[in-house]
């Protein structure tokens, strides 16, 4: 078995490609540096990102290429988990052999795993927008602590710097330890040197906004009113709203 | 020191007022199921706050009966002049009646909306004084939302049925979606339960802004930049269950409905049981959801799967099927259009198959250029097979279709309840022990 190791960045995994198809030694696996290696290892090759490579590689799949399919790349890539490096990897490799787009042969199974892994992520994309609570610091900035399962925060920064832009916001990602901030301007990715605070989603009371709790206070009233008492259905509201999201809903604290 | 008291105090009165009155209007609020937020683009300006996503709305929260809170649906008050049986707000219930300002309502929308709780604003209203004096008041508050504080979320508002145009118009300038209910689907029904209402007072309002918003559209083809109406179109609701109509006459009006090209959803809402003190509103134990289930099942049939209302309900079968989906109940009735070929039959004929759905049809229909398709790739596909494998063939050998076997041996399996994973193993036997006699007592 042939095994590759790479800096687990997508840079890393197209100048992969780009030495597969160059050495013509197609990997079974790609793990990233250090990893352990599986068993019947035969042959371990390391390869060093190089930017003009990896730049080759993606002009050519987005000019072969649906702007569909390189989107579901991107998603697949940003499910932030390793064992789909190899998914990904005879996905390029069978979308560059095809004469013709083999966007919808669901019939392959590795089309239709990166299929539903995009969209996995386009739907945790998605629960991101709908469930991300902003509270008011005293200093005018709007913050809000994620924990998704996938890296899907980038998808969603657009949405909210249209939305929000007359105001700045801080949106962290607990699980990964980045976030972005914007200050009216643009978006920028920012890392907090200190985030136990943070962990119980509650800003201290010190640090909200005057009029923070009366909000909350005001929206969880409001969120306790709207249940029709005949209609319960506990299954359906966790089906709709997966309880990982409940930790940090101002509605559910 | 003593003025700094106070004012904490009255702010702390003031905080408590607008709590009551907001989980009061909300109780009030909460009957009216629609609950769209989708429909406009509509993109932030620079200075502005918000937008409108287009495509599927985002749902924020769910209650916990399971229905998405996607806007801050409220009253604005919640007197009413009107006596209708099947309200919650009728002036002869004795409950807490409440009214916020303008101000109050459009600093919530725009409190909630900046962290990210709703995306935008449903407004509604009890009828006082008249229908324009509560008309002109509601489009007050949604016009300072849209002017003064250049909001871009999403507003549906009601429209009250006898407000004059003028101000449907000026309503129609500034909200996304209107709408105004229909509640009782035939005029006999209506006038026993709300003498003071009619049909013809509830349509005036709706040919209003469909003319408003054909007016728009042909406005807008001459300039760009005029001005959009009403662009999410309007909608209406029907309750299910407090009037002896059947699914066939409720199905019928929905057909019409939509036929209307402003007319984009027809909700149901199951009738909760209030005021159970008035007796000409049925007695029921729990209100009919799987009746409601049914009914939200073939508006989507009528919808984005081609049938035809007759098809789905007829004098033969005027009320829909409780225990399987129309759509199933449909393919059993004709089982002559069975089975269908997975690799030959065109979309329309797909869409029929119990089991396949529309997103599943597609798949199939832009998957069978490749190769064909046989029963575990329609499994990862994700149609339903233990339906469909009695509607279709496939690359395989015959089986068992809704032909050899028989509809109703189809529908038996189908209906059969799931059995609970039997704790007990099926090969233990159970010894029962006769019930011990009474004792004698002696006398």
């Amino acid at each position: 078995m042939i095994v590759c190791t790479f800096d687990n960045s997508f840079e890393g995994l197209l100048t992969v490609v780009f030495d597969a198809y160059t050495w013509k030694i197609f990997p079974d696996s790609i793990l990233p540096e250090g990893a352990v290696l599986p068993m019947f290892t035969s042959k371990v090759y390391h390869v060093v990102t190089d930017e003009k490579k990896s730049s080759r590689v993606w002009n050519a799949l987005v000019r072969k290429l649906s702007t569909n399919v390189c989107n579901m790349l991107m998603y697949a890539w940003l499910a932030d988990d390793e064992r789909d490096n190899d998914l990904l990897f005879r996905y390029i490799r069978k979308a560059i052999d095809a004469p013709a787009s083999i966007e919808n042969n669901f019939g392959d199974k590795d089309v239709l795993n990166l299929h539903q892994l995009a969209r996995k992520v386009g739907h945790e994309a998605q629960y991101l927008k709908q469930f991300i609570r902003f509270q008011k610091a005293a200093d005018e900035i709007f913050f809000a602590p994620v924990l998704p399962r996938y890296n899907a925060l980038p998808l969603t920064i657009d949405h909210f710097k249209d939305r929000f832009s007359d105001q700045k916001w801080v949106i962290y990602d607990l699980r990964r330890k980045y976030g972005y901030y914007y200050d009216l301007q643009t978006v920028e990715e920012i890392t907090l040197a200190d985030d136990t605070h943070l962990l119980s989603g509650k800003l201290d009371a010190k640090l909200m906004a005057e009029d923070e709790k009366l909000f909350q206070d005001l929206w969880k009233g409001y969120f306790k009113a709207m249940t029709i008492k005949e209609r319960l259905n506990p299954s359906l509201q966790r089906q709709h709203m997966p309880r990982r999201f409940w930790k940090y809903l101002t509605e559910k604290q | 020191m003593l003025c700094i008291v106070l004012n904490c105090f009255l702010c702390i009165i003031m905080k408590e007022i607008i709590l009551e009155k907001l989980k009061i209007l909300a109780e009030s609020a909460k009957y009216d199921v629609s609950c769209a937020s989708s429909g406009t683009v509509r993109n932030n300006t620079s200075g502005g706050l918000g937008n409108t996503v287009g495509g599927m709305g985002i749902c924020h929260s769910f209650t916990e009966d399971g229905r998405c809170v996607s806007l801050l649906k409220i009253m604005h008050t919640n007197f009413c002049i009107y006596d209708c049986a099947y309200c919650i707000n009728r002036r002869s219930n004795d409950i807490e009646r409440a009214t916020f300002t303008v101000q109050e309502l459009v600093e919530l929308t725009i409190e909630f909306y900046r962290r990210n709780y709703i995306e935008g604003l449903f407004l509604s209203s009890g009828v006082i004084r008249n229908p324009d004096y509560t008309m002109e008041r509601m489009v007050r508050v949604v016009k300072e939302l849209r002017t003064t504080h250049r909001f871009n979320g999403y507003i549906h508002m009601k429209s009250i049925p006898g407000a004059t145009r003028e101000l449907i118009d000026e309503a129609g300038k500034y909200a996304d979606r209107m709408s105004v209910n229909l509640e009782i689907p035939t005029e006999q029904n209506l006038k026993l339960l709300a003498p003071e209402k009619d049909h013809a007072s509830i349509f005036q309002p709706m040919r209003f802004i469909q003319q408003g918003m054909l007016q728009s559209i042909e406005d807008k083809r001459k300039f760009r930049s005029a001005p959009r109406f009403v662009p999410a179109g309007q909608s209406t609701q029907l309750i299910v269950g407090a009037t002896n109509e059947n699914d066939k006459q409720i199905l019928h009006l929905s057909s019409l409905l939509y036929k209307r090209p402003s007319m984009k959803r027809v909700y149901y809402s199951g009738f909760i049981p209030v005021n159970s003190y008035d007796s000409r509103l049925p007695v029921i134990k729990q209100a009919p959801l799987k009746r409601e289930n049914r009914l939200y099942q073939a508006d989507w049939l009528l919808r984005f799967y081609q049938f035809k209302v007759d098809e789905i309900v007829d004098d033969s079968y005027p009320d829909l099927d409780l225990e399987i989906d129309p759509k199933l109940s449909w393919a059993l009735r004709h089982p002559e259009v069975f089975p269908v070929d997975i690799n030959k039959a065109d979309y329309t004929l797909l869409l029929r198959v119990p089991g396949i759905g529309v997103k599943s049809a597609k798949l199939i229909f832009a998957s069978r250029k490749y190769g064909k398709l046989n029963a575990s790739h329609l499994k990862k596909i994700g149609v339903v097979m233990k339906k469909a494998q009695y509607f279709i063939t496939c690359h395989e050998l015959p089986t068992f279709t809704v032909n050899e076997a028989s509809p109703e041996y189809v529908r038996k399996v189908l209906t059969e309840p799931k059995s609970k994973k039997s704790k007990k193993d099926s090969l233990q036997l159970s010894i029962v022990f006769p019930e011990p006699l009474a004792p004698i007592t002696p006398k």
